[in-house]
């Protein structure tokens, strides 16, 4: 990826983060650390990867990307704005009773959302069907599920791993957002569901790993993936959970917590907003 | 009488059956289809055939991808696998984004018979109740089996199929008409209603002929759509006789007697019994005893049908 390329998605990614942080200041609720380690992985794929077209939501042709970790909604959501399915300014309705972006994804309310999803470990299983309805239909549609580390502590997880290998989806691709943290702590101190790529190479999958914010290794990666034949792909993405905002980085206090006004001022001068 | 015929048997024939008519048709199994019968779909149209393996809630989320794709997928198990363990799924990933996914249960309630009670479901129609947006269809017959799988494929929306393991005989012929949300009305009677569902339409009618050689006088509704559930022809029943009796194959909390009462309560305050298995678990023995065991013969339908016209003010 040439240096103009890498400056504009670090610049949407940026604005992607100035969202998310707004969505949930605003909301007083929501989950801003893991919405915040996605940020760049949804850059990429909403900006380069994915063919889709905000005009065209309901495109049967169109590729799919399930958020498997749904509670990062925000992020979903923010970079979904700007990509233009919904005004930018809405984001800040995010929670909010008469709003249509609720706080966890909801396809039947909102454009762009191609699956319901929150309750963890149901994502991942919806988008394994998506992948074989494609197979079936002999259509070249990719279907992506970005899934969080400590989501992969749910059995339903290895169950729809077990039947993407088993059935050979290589036009499914899983992104593992693995930033080390979950609700009560790091994953070694609640109950550690790494190493997740022999896992995955058990049930049959291709297993790629690189860093989640750095656009060159997120091409490389997801250019791996596309090129896979015979098996599902799995992106592990080495994250920081919280990335971008200096006080939310690497913490799990900021899990799924809304900065007060102080704190949402030095993270807007941390995204380079004032 | 026709020879007796399990309503899985006619589903699994059914699903065979509109494979042809209905390309979109696709099925899923966990692991058991020669009990659920979706065998008999998977040799027609391997191609359109998917096992799961033992992981009932993968396959529920599979289904849902299927649907949003624009397949028409049936996702089988056993009605304790398929509401009870992947209860959650079906609520979070079938019913909260109304997706069109039908779920094809079998080995509903005790007729299960010798596997017992970790296999019996006497539960699902009152978690698969509480789902917003779900159709709920338990035949009585092999017919009717095969026209709930048909108006299931026609209909959008999450739908619920209850089958049951055991042979039961063949009620309903060719003329038979079938309409989701609409109870059928198979004999009148003025002292006491018998409302039945699934497999205790049968028991029912039998119940009303020990009743007559009473003189009692009871009517008989088979109620096959338990949600959306016919409110006019209950409360039209219940006025019509002043009591009713709840027939069902299922716990008595929370099933088609809870929604009758649920209904009659606010719009046609009726003296409601209902049969079902009382507040316990199954347990093992021959299907047609357990029956018996649980209350849920004809016996002991008309023996609650006095009690209720016992109720009357």
């Amino acid at each position: 990826m040439d240096k103009q390329r890498q400056t504009e998605l670090a610049e949407i990614a940026r604005k992607i983060r100035v969202g998310i942080v707004e969505a949930v200041h605003s909301a007083s609720s929501g989950h801003p650390g893991g919405s915040l380690s996605i940020a760049d992985i949804l850059t990429y794929l909403y900006f380069e990867e994915m063919n889709i077209d905000p005009e065209k939501p309901d495109d049967p042709a169109r590729d799919r990307l399930v958020l498997s970790k749904g509670h990062c909604a925000p992020g979903l959501y923010s970079a979904l704005a700007n990509r233009g399915y919904f005004p930018v300014e809405d984001l800040k309705t995010f929670r909010k009773t008469s709003s249509y972006l609720q706080g966890h994804p909801d396809m039947k309310h909102t454009p762009g959302v191609d699956m319901t999803s929150g309750s963890l470990g149901q994502g991942v299983s919806v988008a394994a069907g998506m992948a074989l309805a494609a197979k079936i239909d002999q259509a070249d549609r990719r279907i992506y599920a970005i899934m969080g580390d400590g989501e992969s502590e749910e059995g339903q997880v290895w169950e729809a791993a077990m039947f993407a290998g088993h059935y050979k989806l290589d036009n499914l691709c899983f992104i593992l957002d693995l930033n080390g943290l979950q609700i009560d702590g790091s994953l070694d101190q609640v109950c550690d569901p790494r190493p997740h790529d022999e896992k995955f190479r058990a049930f049959g999958w291709n297993v790629i790993e690189c860093s989640a914010h750095d656009f060159n290794q997120l091409e490389k990666a997801f250019a791996a993936a596309r090129a896979y034949k015979g098996k599902p792909s799995v992106i592990i993405a080495h994250s920081t959970k919280g990335k971008g905002v200096s006080f939310m980085e690497n913490s799990c206090d900021w899990h799924g917590k809304a900065p007060n006004d102080e704190e949402f001022e030095i993270a807007m001068r941390d995204l380079g907003e004032r | 009488m026709a020879d007796k015929i399990a309503t899985r048997e006619a589903y699994g024939k059914a699903l065979a059956e509109f494979g042809a008519k209905y390309e979109n048709l696709v099925v899923l199994d966990a692991d058991l289809a020669a009990a659920t019968k979706t065998g008999t779909f998977k040799k027609a149209f391997p191609e359109r055939f998917f096992d799961c393996g033992i992981a009932e809630n993968n396959m529920i989320g599979a289904a849902v991808g299927l649907a949003l794709s624009g397949k028409i997928p049936f996702a089988s198990s056993f009605a304790m696998f398929a509401a009870g363990r992947s209860f959650e799924q079906v609520r979070n990933s079938i019913g909260y984004p109304h997706v069109n996914v039908k779920i094809g249960a079998t080995h509903a309630g005790i007729t299960v018979g010798e596997d017992g009670a970790t296999h019996q479901c006497n539960e699902d129609i009152a978690l698969m109740r509480t789902i917003p947006g779900m159709t709920i269809l338990n035949p009585a017959d092999a017919v009717e089996a095969r026209l709930a799988v048909e108006a299931a494929i026609n209909m959008q929306g999450p739908c619920y199929l209850r089958f049951g393991r055991m042979a039961v005989s063949t009620l309903f012929d060719d003329s038979y008409k079938f309409e989701i949300g609409k109870g059928v009305k198979l004999a009148e009677g003025k002292d006491v209603a018998l409302i039945a569902t699934g497999i205790e339409v049968e028991q029912a009618l039998a119940a009303r002929e020990l009743l007559a050689a009473d003189g009692i006088s009871a009517s008989v509704v088979n109620i096959h759509t338990i949600k959306p559930l016919d409110e006019d022809l209950i409360v039209a029943e219940a006025q019509a006789c002043g009591a009713v009796v709840t027939c069902e194959e299922h716990s008595i909390i929370g099933g088609l007697g809870g929604a009758v009462a649920e209904c009659l309560s606010a719009k046609c305050p009726t003296p409601v019994l209902r049969v079902g298995v009382e507040d316990v678990f199954g347990r093992s023995g021959p299907a047609k005893e357990l029956v018996s065991y649980f209350g849920l013969d004809a016996a002991s339908i008309a023996a609650k049908a006095k009690a209720a016209i016992a109720l009357k003010k």
